[in-house]
């Protein structure tokens, strides 16, 4: 009944299939492929960290730190060009957005 | 030892039904939300794990700033969220086995990764009474060994705020607005004039 590191790299293994799953189906709604692509870098970060305990390596987390920071960074930028092309356009249906040019 | 079974068991099943809502969600709203309560539970798996610093993190971080940005942005755009699903039945038969592919074979390299790689020999979760808190063992290395990293992030951090900045900063025409330098700049001759009023007249505008 202990819990090792393959449970935590199942979890995350299926949390990333998760996501890339969820921009496979939902390839109209580009918030919702944020999202996705939210939940996949939870994942590399659930590994990271998982290895790192494991390993008894702190700077596995380290790395999950950076990866977190550039996830918050990908997330204001994709959300403020998302707001920028509603304006723009009134909808953000993407996969007719072929023509972008400042 | 089963207390901590059984609070990874429900945890993981939080995360990974909340995650698989965030994707199926008919209502964005719900899908943030579902976002948020992944979230939470991946923090919990943090703190089961040992890594609390970085649970918390997580839960400023992701809920407090991102998910509300999420939050406000889906309540702030004005979209048919309807006319957006239509390719999902369409797509579904595709990415449904690559999911499943996908996933088959990652916990396969998860099983072995585990029983054969050095993680998997190294015996169980880091032991943290060791003297040092995990928040300390992170500072130690973070502000000695990566601290040119640490800066750069901060950087990737300045640039991405400037430019979500510039992106939706609107200039609006028309809209009367003070201009603080031209009012610093009057003087007398500019701002004062004389004129001569004759009896019985109105002053010239």
């Amino acid at each position: 009944m202990t819990i090792g590191l393959d449970h935590y790299l199942t979890v995350a293994a299926i949390l990333f299939t998760i996501g890339v799953f969820g921009i496979f189906v939902n390839r109209k709604n580009i918030i919702v492929i944020l999202m996705s692509i939210e939940l996949i870098l939870l994942a590399v970060n659930i590994n990271l960290v998982a290895f790192s305990v494991f390993l008894h390596d702190v700077v596995g987390q380290i790395y999950a730190l950076f990866v977190l920071t550039v996830a918050a960074a990908e997330a204001a930028v994709g959300l403020a060009i998302l707001v920028t092309f509603f304006r723009w356009r009134g909808d953000i249906a993407v996969d007719d957005a072929s023509v972008m040019r400042g | 030892m089963v207390l901590q079974a059984i609070a990874f068991y429900v945890l993981a099943a939080t995360t990974l039904g909340a995650g698989l809502s965030v994707t199926l969600a008919r209502n964005p709203v719900h899908a943030v939300l579902f976002l948020i309560s992944a979230f939470f539970s991946a923090a919990g798996l943090f703190v089961l794990m040992g890594a609390e610093f970085l649970a918390m993190i997580l839960v400023v971080v992701y809920v407090g700033a991102v998910a509300v940005l999420f939050l406000f942005v889906v309540m702030m755009l004005d979209v048919d969220f309807v006319a957006l699903r239509q390719g999902f039945a369409r797509y579904l038969p595709i990415g449904g086995p690559v999911a499943a592919i996908l996933t088959v074979e990652m916990i396969i390299v998860a099983g072995t990764v585990a029983r054969r790689g050095a993680a998997g020999q190294s015996g169980g979760l880091a032991n943290q009474s060791s003297g040092s808190s995990n928040i300390e063992a992170i500072g130690r290395v973070l502000y000695t060994d990566y601290v040119y990293v640490f800066q750069a992030a901060g950087m990737v951090l300045l640039v991405a705020m400037i430019g979500a900045i510039v992106l939706t900063l609107k200039h609006r025409s028309g809209v009367k607005r003070q201009n603080i330098a031209e009012q610093v700049a009057r003087t007398p001759a500019t701002g004062l004039r004389i004129v001569n009023i004759k009896s019985g007249e109105s002053a010239p505008l």
